[in-house]
């Protein structure tokens, strides 16, 4: 049995290699995650393929690096982003998600109770994703090199037999569906971080969606394209789209699924809701033939309740977006260059 | 949402081109060539393509964006200038976030930052004060830029630094005038506009009556507009409607914000700290006489200029560059040499690409299918 961890704050030892990083893992790291296997302290972890076989006959892998800035914010916080997050990559890709990995580069002086709950988190997250954080790494790095806490995670998943998503694959004719209320992530960070002396009731959005993603399988085999919405906003996944299948996608303004409260912070702060981050919406591309029964199956399940059907794809423009506004108009929603800046007047 | 939907409601927005189809067809079609209504402020500019405003009205009345977007028309050597004081070892340089981009004739504030400049983006004026007692063992300069929309605030915080006795916070003064400049337009030969949308936030502050000029002297009639999309609407129809009935005037579309004498206390204030420049530089358009405003001597203890000497060069424009001409409605973004080509918002030649606001920002983000269509390959 190993030693409590007795620190209050992380200190370069625990990243040294010896007994307190033991110490941190064993208590901190399996304790959150458990021990899968009887061999957990060996280099890699290994997974039994005739699991995964039944599953399917593909592996999809990604990684992904959470970096946010407050660790904790309305609705999540950074562990329970980093596993929905790489969670939602593997089932936006069709994918079944089964292992994640857990890298973490901590900054000295953390506390440890940030850890500690950070991980609870994960755990938590992982619990409600039906995976296992299966292998892991610490790194300690001195006061000022990292921003408290780093977190990187990889993830693997089995994409069944007949299933091909591909962002490339939508074709004129098809429904664009969204899962949900836009830009509730975006704006729940932004007001966390508590520089704009602006009080609004948002949480982030942060959940999984490989239920959602099963459901819209199972009532559309032939679903064309999915993505998850996260940074550059709804718009940056339907560009994409348009781009890769050299296609136009027209969406309407009115048919955006949008809360109140989130409209409002846009409207106050000039920023797009378009371009807003999300961390439990989907994009998806359907055959237009398929789009009702597509969107009830999304309906039924709690992470798509609020889904709605948003425009279609076209011939023309080719590789484009435009929006019908709810005023009348017509604009093109362009891909975002750099990060929205708040406009001065 | 209240008080927002009521001015973007479509079925008003339909009513209203209806009018202004009427009212177009008693301008004679000799003067639809077709007609050019300026908007001068870039918060018209970006309601007007966010909206696709321009592709609801009838092809022989245009909008031509005005030079309303204080990013846009600062000039090269003023961005140099905010690098020099940024990389001052002990500056914090506090700036608003859209300017950060603007190209100066070496780098933007945004690569000196990464560069290792302490640049930091605020939301207010007042946030830069706070970061000054925060921070007292370093000088913070904030980068004051706008027309006389944000000078108040700028003033007011001069005159809250000097009652708390801040030593370690300065200004860069950029702030310009919106007059001037809207006479040297009306005074250039190639001009050809025939009406102008007022400035809704500017007047706010200087109220309705200095623009009395623009329909006495010039013979345009100008509306002053608010920047919901039925405002641009409502606006250009008053225009019209002017046009129709042979008047000139000043008319107020946006009465629930703008006061016919302004803001009196918002005026006091800028008296208090600013006086005019002689002239100031503007990208695109040259030097405009009085078109600036500098720190009075009694402030001058919060004046950057003054207590860290600028390197104050003025640099060209970029030769290919047409900013100035986009800028007076005499070709269109598109039509410029350098547009969507050398010229895009990843890489801005001109600062009218460089904000949100700038016209030809705009176009490239929210207009590129209308160029497309109006331009033959």
């Amino acid at each position: 049995m190993s030693a409590q961890v007795r620190d209050s704050h992380i200190n370069l030892s625990h990243g040294g290699g010896g007994r307190a990083m033991r110490s941190l893992i064993d208590e901190v790291f399996l304790g959150a995650f458990g021990k899968p296997h009887a061999d957990a302290m060996q280099d890699s972890a290994t997974l039994a393929l005739a699991d995964m076989v039944r599953h399917g006959d593909r592996l999809a892998f990604t990684t992904d690096s959470y970096v946010v800035d407050p660790l904790f914010f309305p609705g999540a916080d950074i562990g329970a982003l980093a596993v929905a997050g790489t969670v939602n990559d593997l089932a936006v890709s069709g994918a079944r998600p089964m292992f994640l990995s857990c890298g973490m580069v901590l900054e000295e002086g953390l506390t440890l109770e940030t850890l500690r709950r950070v991980t609870a988190s994960m755990r938590r997250m992982a619990e409600r994703a039906g995976v296992s954080i299966v292998t892991g790494d610490t790194k300690v790095v001195e006061r000022g090199a990292a921003d408290k806490l780093f977190i990187n995670t990889s993830g693997i998943g089995v994409i069944p037999a007949g299933i091909t998503i591909s962002a490339a694959a939508a074709r004129p004719g098809d429904a664009v569906i969204l899962s949900g209320a836009l830009g509730e992530h975006g704006v729940a960070i932004l007001i966390a971080r508590n520089q704009l002396a602006l009080d609004a009731d948002v949480e982030s959005d942060c959940r999984p969606l490989h239920e959602l993603v099963a459901a819209i399988l199972r009532a559309c085999p032939s679903t064309r394209c999915l993505r998850d919405a996260t940074r550059g906003g709804i718009a940056t996944v339907l560009n994409e789209f348009a781009s890769s299948s050299g296609v136009g996608i027209r969406i309407r303004e009115n048919a955006l699924p949008m809360r109140e409260t989130v409209r409002g912070a846009c409207e106050i702060l000039g920023l797009d809701p378009l371009y807003l981050a999300n961390e439990g919406k989907l994009v998806a591309v359907v055959p237009g033939q398929d789009a009702d029964r597509a969107l009830a199956a999304m309906r039924a399940d709690p992470a798509g309740a609020d889904a709605a059907i948003i425009g279609e794809v076209t011939r023309d423009p080719n590789g484009m977006v435009v929006m019908q506004t709810a005023f009348g108009g017509e604009r093109i929603v362009d891909m975002l260059v750099g990060e929205q800046l708040p406009r001065i007047c | 949402m209240r008080y927002v939907d009521e001015f973007r409601d479509p079925a008003k927005a339909r009513a209203l081109v209806q009018d202004i189809e009427r009212l177009l067809r008693r301008i004679p079609a000799s003067r639809r060539r077709p007609l050019q209504v300026m908007e001068v402020c870039g918060g018209h500019t970006h309601t007007i393509f966010r909206y696709g405003i321009q592709q609801m009205l009838p092809d022989d009345i245009e909008f031509v964006h005005g030079p309303g977007c204080p990013v846009c028309v600062l000039p090269m050597g003023r961005v140099d200038d905010c690098v020099a004081l940024a990389e001052r070892p002990e500056v914090i340089f506090a700036t608003f976030g859209d300017a950060m981009r603007v190209p100066g004739s070496r780098k933007s504030l945004l690569k000196a930052k990464a560069e290792g400049a302490d640049v930091r983006m605020v939301y207010s004026p007042l946030d830069a004060l706070a970061m000054a007692r925060k921070h007292p063992d370093r000088e913070v300069i904030f980068f004051g830029l706008g027309f006389e929309t944000t000078m108040p605030s700028t003033a007011m915080t001069l005159i809250q630094a000097r009652a708390q006795g801040v030593r370690n916070f300065s200004l860069f003064c950029n702030h310009i005038t919106i007059i001037p400049t809207i006479k040297a337009i009306l005074d250039s030969p190639d001009l050809r506009l025939d009406g102008f949308l007022g400035p809704g936030h500017v007047s706010m502050v200087i109220g309705t009556r200095p623009y009395e000029f623009i329909a006495r002297h010039y013979g345009r009639p100008i509306a002053i507009a608010g920047f919901e999309p039925l405002d641009i609407l409502q606006s250009t129809w008053m225009v019209l409607k002017q046009m129709a009935g042979g008047r000139c005037e000043v008319e107020n579309q946006y009465g629930r914000v703008v006061p016919t004498d302004g803001n009196a206390r918002a005026l006091g204030a800028i008296a208090e700290v600013f006086e005019l420049r002689e002239f100031f530089e503007w990208r695109g358009l040259g030097s405009i006489d009085h078109s600036g405003v500098r720190i009075r001597a009694e402030y001058a203890a919060f004046d950057a200029e003054r207590r860290f000497g600028v390197p104050n060069v003025s640099i060209a424009d970029p030769r290919s560059c047409q900013c100035g001409e986009v800028l007076k409605g005499v070709i269109k973004p598109h039509q410029c040499k350098v547009f969507g080509t050398a010229c895009t918002p990843e890489t801005p030649l001109g600062s009218l690409m460089v904000s949100s606001e700038g016209a030809c920002a705009a176009y490239h983000s929210y207009g590129r299918r209308a160029v497309t269509e109006a331009v033959p390959a």
